[in-house]
């Protein structure tokens, strides 16, 4: 009786969406749910979506960072993510790097891949490529070698040990550098570049790992505003190739972007659609201006 | 420069390093000409003979620089603050005195032809099983890589993958080595309790006191050293070097771009240990005992202590501090005993408060200078 109604359960939990994925589909083995688990190491983005959150709840020691959360970041996408401060921005991010466990919920990357289920390194080496808020690069290393060390290649223990850059990977990071234009401090230490120069970094960084994709915290945060537009367009060209998410606070860079906006709100979705549609919704005017 | 010849691609950079080794073989080859060849073939000319317990002591300095060496390859390259990294220096150690021991045979005070003089004072009648085998010398050679690896790999094992770091890691490897002693300190353990293993006869056959054998393991300790030097700066020099360097500076980021830094930290853990372990294997036979004092805690702080003056982070800088610190050591502990501990106090406030980088920070403090000063020059 039990399995009965968890089938009953999922038969209705998929008539509800309106778009269907291989994991919310009811199974042959449904009576076997407990015991299997799914992770498949192959990305399978065959139904647009390439990332996907549902329902995702997170509290930290009472505060409720995500609140049911539903998200689905498609291939190829470029979208913004807005919000107040304690939105739970950052935490999203967390949660689809593996940093946070989902208290509830379910997170996807394509169709198989249960990020839930996986570490750190293995969603990087999957494909998802995370900058962080405050430019985290390796302060004692050369630009060059912070390139060298993202670069997407076989990160095991031996293999790095005796590994020698190819002429392919030299030329891979030459363009990375060109890209985010530190060429002629190819081989600065790190941690005597400007804080623009950081960021870029951080970016070549993501770009070196070639995920599938890339979320981006704050990527403008204490730029110029011709850092700003060169990282616009940066981002831009991405798109495409890669599905991009950035997080950003700065509404003109958001307005020079961004097809696609979500504004998050205490935890979850508040609004989502074009920048021109966001701004005229009543809610989130509420939400950024007071009553 | 010619000089470069003599080393592998990967040192052609490490200035320091290549003076090290430069003046360590020099030292070696004058010590085997003027102890070894020279009393060998004119047997009536020895005014330039070194005297051999200076040659021990110096032997003995070697093993602890290596030791110093691997302390640096965990904290100054992975940040990973060891504080017992003795044990495993003593566990190397234990390993050769167990093989020394079987050495002496029937020679013993009991005459015993199997049983150690302190199993027959116990009144054992076997040998204990794992004493089993170190009568060979290739297994007592294993046996020195493997237990301290092993003993490192499980305690990395556990410790990284639940990602424990920083000070609270310090306390835990304290009280690993602190609870080493513990047990060795026991009669029950069969590894000779509180004396430890002594009164070792031969090594390979070859009496241990002979100034002949004692050159040799002298020779061998100095190349133990240079080729742990080659082979931690090859490390350092690859990418995983980078890598561990990176998981020193942002353990976070490290993990995002995809690598595994459990695997990482284990890897140079057990290394450092099994380096650690050599050196103790050499240090045995030129000191002529092991007991558990080896594991006293005071012993790894004292380690970290040389490897802080001398300049973390540099792999040489760990060598001249073993050297500095050890040499003032064995002058203090002659001429003026009851001020030693106080002059190593004062050695690590000063090179933390005024030195930072240590010894070598020192002089690469003093080489940036002339070399600012000549830009300057240039521009001017």
């Amino acid at each position: 009786m039990n399995s009965f109604s968890q089938m009953q359960d999922k038969v209705r939990d998929v008539l509800r969406r309106d778009r269907t994925f291989n994991h919310t589909i009811v199974e042959e083995n449904i009576f076997l749910q407990g015991t299997h688990s799914v992770h498949h190491n192959t990305l399978d983005a065959s139904h647009g979506p390439v990332l996907y959150l549902e329902d995702v709840s997170v509290s930290f020691d009472g505060f409720q960072a995500l609140n049911k959360l539903s998200l689905y970041i498609d291939d190829g996408e470029l979208r913004c993510i807005i919000g107040p401060n304690g939105a739970g921005k950052t935490t999203m991010m967390d949660v689809i790097t593996g940093k946070t466990r989902p208290d509830t919920g379910l997170v996807y990357f394509g169709q198989t891949m249960d990020l839930t289920q996986m570490a750190e390194h293995d969603i990087a080496i999957a494909g998802i490529g995370r900058k962080f808020q405050k430019p985290t690069i390796f302060p004692e290393h050369s630009v060059w070698e912070n390139l060298e060390l993202a670069m997407k290649t076989d990160k095991g223990v031996w293999h790095t040990l005796f590994t020698v850059l190819t002429s392919e990977q030299k030329d891979r990071i030459e363009e990375v550098m060109l890209i985010i234009g530190l060429q002629e401090l190819c081989y600065a230490r790190a941690d005597l570049l400007s804080h623009g120069q950081k960021q870029w970094l951080e970016i070549g960084m993501l770009l070196m790992q070639d995920p599938r994709v890339l979320l981006v915290d704050e990527p403008v945060a204490g730029m110029t505003h011709q850092e700003m537009d060169r990282t616009a367009e940066l981002l831009t060209s991405l798109a495409g190739k890669h599905s991009v998410v950035v997080v950003e606070h700065d509404m003109d860079f958001v307005r020079s972007i961004a097809s696609q906006v979500t504004v998050l709100h205490e935890g979850s979705v508040l609004a989502e659609g074009t920048m021109d549609e966001v701004q005229n919704n009543q809610k989130v005017i509420e939400v950024y201006l007071g009553e | 420069m010619i000089i470069n010849y003599f080393f592998p691609q990967f040192m052609h950079k490490d200035t320091g390093g290549k003076i090290l080794l430069s003046l360590l073989a020099l030292v070696t080859i004058m010590v085997i000409i003027f102890n070894f060849l020279i009393p060998l073939l004119l047997p009536e000319a020895s005014s330039w003979h070194m005297p051999t317990y200076m040659v021990t002591l110096l032997g003995k300095y070697l093993c602890l620089a290596l030791l110093a060496i691997a302390l640096d390859l965990v904290w100054g390259y992975c940040g990973i603050l060891s504080l017992g990294h003795a044990a495993f220096f003593a566990l190397g150690g234990y390993a050769m005195g167990m093989y020394l021991m079987r050495q002496i045979g029937d020679r013993g005070v009991y005459g015993d032809p199997v049983l150690p003089d302190f199993m027959v004072f116990l009144n054992w009648s076997e040998l204990p099983w794992y004493w089993y085998g170190f009568e060979s010398f290739a297994f007592t050679a294993l046996m020195i890589l493997l237990v301290p690896g092993l003993l490192a790999y499980v305690f990395g094992w556990m410790t990284f993958r639940s990602r424990v770091t920083g000070v609270y890691l310090s306390i835990m490897t304290q009280a690993l080595t602190y609870a080493l002693m513990l047990a060795f300190f026991r009669n029950e353990m069969g590894l000779g309790g509180n004396n430890g293993l002594t009164d070792f006869k031969d090594i390979l056959g070859f009496s241990l006191q002979s100034d002949s054998t004692r050159i040799v393991i002298f020779s061998l300790s100095a190349a133990a050293l240079a080729m742990g030097y080659i082979a931690s700066r090859f490390i350092v020099e690859s990418k995983l070097g980078k890598t561990v360097v990176a998981i020193r500076d942002a353990e976070l980021r490290t993990r995002f771009i995809g690598y595994k830094v459990e695997n990482f930290k284990l890897w140079i853990f057990v290394f450092s240990a099994m380096l650690a372990g050599v050196a103790g294997a050499l240090y045995v036979p030129q000191v002529g005992i092991i007991n558990p004092g080896e594991f006293s805690p005071l012993n790894s702080i004292e380690l970290a202590i040389w490897v802080a003056i001398g300049g973390r982070g540099t792999l040489f800088g760990a060598v001249i501090g073993a050297l500095i610190v050890n040499y003032a050591k064995t002058y203090f502990t002659g001429a003026l005993p009851e001020l030693w501990l106080f002059a190593l106090g004062t050695l690590f406030i000063v090179s933390t408060l005024y030195l930072p980088k240590g010894v070598v920070g020192l002089f690469e403090r003093f080489q940036n200078r002339t070399e600012n000063n000549k830009l300057e020059e240039k521009t001017a």
